[in-house]
């Protein structure tokens, strides 16, 4: 017998890693760009290196959103990969 | 009971499994949520390749260009006239021709006080010049192949600024897509040889498969550097927080670019020295053709400056290199080579992207593959209403998701081929002295969009795919006759000229009527089958993984 599970609760895990991967994605793809300013180079090459690589980060995290084995991993991981970015980005804000 | 098990057994999946499937559900939505978009900014996109042939086209008054005139007295011709229509202008910048074009286009900024210019308004004016004369051109008004180039990445009836992020928004769903898209296939390489035809689902999945695949390298490439040609736009917080002085932001802008920046005119009136030497000079440094643009600041001021910079034929890379010139005297003050490494590889994906280095085998080979994506995401958005078609409780009154994304198909696919057509007959058809008339070519454009929308929406849908293909093999095919009534340049007239930008677009037209009418008849022979049982073995993972829960 299929258990019964209401359409909001059905939902809202699915709704969870849409959040994560639209706007999670994005801040993190964001937090990555102002890191790469810790990188050791002029000020100009940091940023467009920065910019450069953020896409990349950016559709990284939204395939480890879906691919994660929950909507719950799906946000850890994100913020697990935000602790190192942040730290860097925190030295050179 | 039975779905009960396949519930316990995909709590439990193994990983490699569940996340194919996830990837697949993944590519499938990401694909058709902006799949409308990516196909009209793939299709436009891929014209834009012949953007400066189009124009050509549009407007054909000016005469075809049997050589390419001397660089160095064109700009010195368009530098005069400017002088004169646009004194006191803090800025002017021109494209030299080149062997695609036969106008030289100009903007300048308007000067203080100007009308416009005082209302905050509009701070720009722009033109085509004749490299002959040096006078504006008196073609007729219109926007050219840089209207699909324009469209293709900001849209129109909208701010630019709106329009860029919609289709960064695309091409990142384009770009998470085609990552998915890798993933979820796991036989990448031997489906790349399969292709089962005449089988429905089956053929179109196969067909999906070979123009991903096949292109992969170009799509992906496409995608990214099409993000990184608007990053400042998109990701703009690196900048934000490291550039903060005018000293700073000036140092990132010469990485980028070869505008050079205005300072404080003086007042005291004096002559531009001679453009073509300046040009000249930098001929003898990267050869005859190889200069792309100048431009002044402050000319006819005592602190005006010359940027004579290179163009993107023969490297790969859009960074600048310019020399820079005193305007007065004609001094050389500086020759700028070289940008940083993070510069450098966003100069070469600049490139990559817009592949004006491109020779003209390149520049057909861009074309191509190009088209492929068009088709992929194409056949990808088909393949959604296929795949459904056979699951459907009732398939005469299919439910309102599936219509929605049915009639969408038609009109973004089918339509816009119309309406595409339809721009360049009213590049023909409309009167030359019609007040705006640029703009009315392109609200005739969305007026035929919205046509075939509308025609979408009331007729049977294989009906309205069937009678919007043959629309536009009709259009299409018809376009070279209407170029023969209207102009004094018709096929016979271009072949026998060597104007192959003529010839090419006449020969163009009639290639692709060829292929909507190959398109039309297949669709009007396609009898669906009766709906076929669930069969085993190899479906693909994404034709599979749907199956898979409903046994």
């Amino acid at each position: 017998m299929m258990p019964r599970i209401g359409p909001v609760r059905r939902a809202a895990p699915v709704a969870s890693r849409i959040v994560a991967a639209l706007f999670g994605g994005y801040a993190l793809a964001a937090l990555g760009s102002v890191a790469a300013l810790a990188l050791p180079m002029s000020k100009p090459q940091a940023v467009l290196t920065g910019m450069l690589a953020s896409f990349a980060i950016y559709a990284a995290a939204v395939v480890w959103v879906f691919a994660a084995r929950s909507a719950l991993r799906a946000w850890a991981g994100l913020l697990a990969a935000a602790a190192p970015l942040l730290l860097a980005a925190w030295s050179v804000w | 009971m039975k779905t009960d098990n396949v519930r316990r057994e995909r709590e439990q999946r193994p990983a490699g499994r569940g996340i194919r499937q996830s990837m697949s559900g993944l590519h499938i939505w990401a694909g058709l949520l902006m799949g409308w978009i990516l196909y009209v900014m793939y299709l436009t996109g891929t014209v834009s390749y012949f953007k400066d042939e189009l124009s050509q086209w549009m407007r054909p008054e000016l005469a075809h260009q049997a050589e390419l005139p001397d660089p160095a007295l064109v700009a010195q011709r368009v530098a005069d006239e400017l002088a004169t229509i646009a004194p006191g202008s803090p800025q002017w910048s021109m494209r030299l021709p080149d062997a695609r074009t036969n106008s030289v286009y100009a903007f300048w900024r308007l000067a203080p006080g100007e009308a416009g210019a005082a209302s905050g308004r509009r701070s720009f004016a722009e033109a085509a010049f004749d490299p002959a004369t040096g006078g504006k051109v008196t073609a007729r008004e219109t926007l050219g192949g840089d209207f699909f180039y324009r469209f293709h990445f900001q849209f129109h009836y909208m701010p630019v600024l709106w329009g860029r992020w919609i289709a960064g928004a695309a091409a990142m769903f384009m770009l998470v897509a085609i990552v998915s898209g890798v993933i979820t296939h796991k036989k990448i390489f031997i489906d790349f040889f399969t292709f089962r035809g005449g089988k429905g689902q089956r053929s179109w999945f196969d067909a999906h498969n070979a123009l991903s695949v096949f292109g992969l390298p170009f799509h992906a490439m496409i995608t990214y550097t099409g993000l990184v040609t608007l990053m400042a736009l998109y990701m703009p917080w690196g900048e934000r927080t490291a550039i903060t002085t005018q000293a700073e932001r000036q140092q990132l802008t010469a990485e980028l670019n070869a505008f050079i920046q205005p300072g404080k005119p003086s007042g005291q009136a004096v002559p531009l020295a001679s453009v073509a030497d300046m040009v000249r000079q930098a001929q003898e440094r990267w050869g005859q053709d190889a200069v792309g643009r100048v431009t002044a600041t402050n000319s006819g001021d005592s602190t005006a400056r010359v940027a004579v910079a290179r163009g993107e034929a023969g490297r790969v890379s859009m960074s600048p290199q310019y020399m820079l010139f005193d305007g007065p005297t004609g001094r050389l003050l500086e020759t700028r080579e070289g940008v940083g490494a993070a510069a450098e590889t966003r100069g070469v994906l600049y490139a990559l992207h817009l592949g004006r280095f491109s020779d003209a085998v390149t520049r057909w080979l861009y074309f191509l593959v190009s088209l492929m994506g068009t088709a992929m995401v194409g056949t990808g958005l088909v393949m959604w209403t296929v795949k459904r078609r056979q699951k459907l409780a009732d398939p005469e009154r299919p439910h309102i998701g599936f219509r929605i994304v049915e009639r969408l198909n038609i009109a973004s696919i089918a339509g816009l081929s119309v309406a595409m057509t339809a721009f360049l007959w009213g590049n023909r058809l409309l009167p030359a002295g019609l007040a705006d008339r640029g703009a009315w070519e392109i609200h005739l454009f969305f007026a035929v969009w919205a046509l075939a929308l509308a025609h979408a929406v009331l007729r049977p849908a294989k009906t309205a795919w069937i009678e919007q293909l043959w629309a536009a093999t009709a259009l299409l095919a018809l376009l070279p006759v209407l170029n023969a009534v209207t102009t004094d340049r018709p096929l016979w007239h271009s072949v026998a000229e060597a104007d192959w930008v003529f010839a090419g677009m006449d020969l163009m037209c009639l290639s692709l009527a060829a292929l909507h009418a190959v398109l039309a008849l297949r669709t009007a022979r396609h009898r669906p089958k009766p709906r076929a049982v669930p069969t085993k073995g190899r479906g693909g993972v994404i034709g599979g993984a749907l199956e898979e829960g409903r046994s």
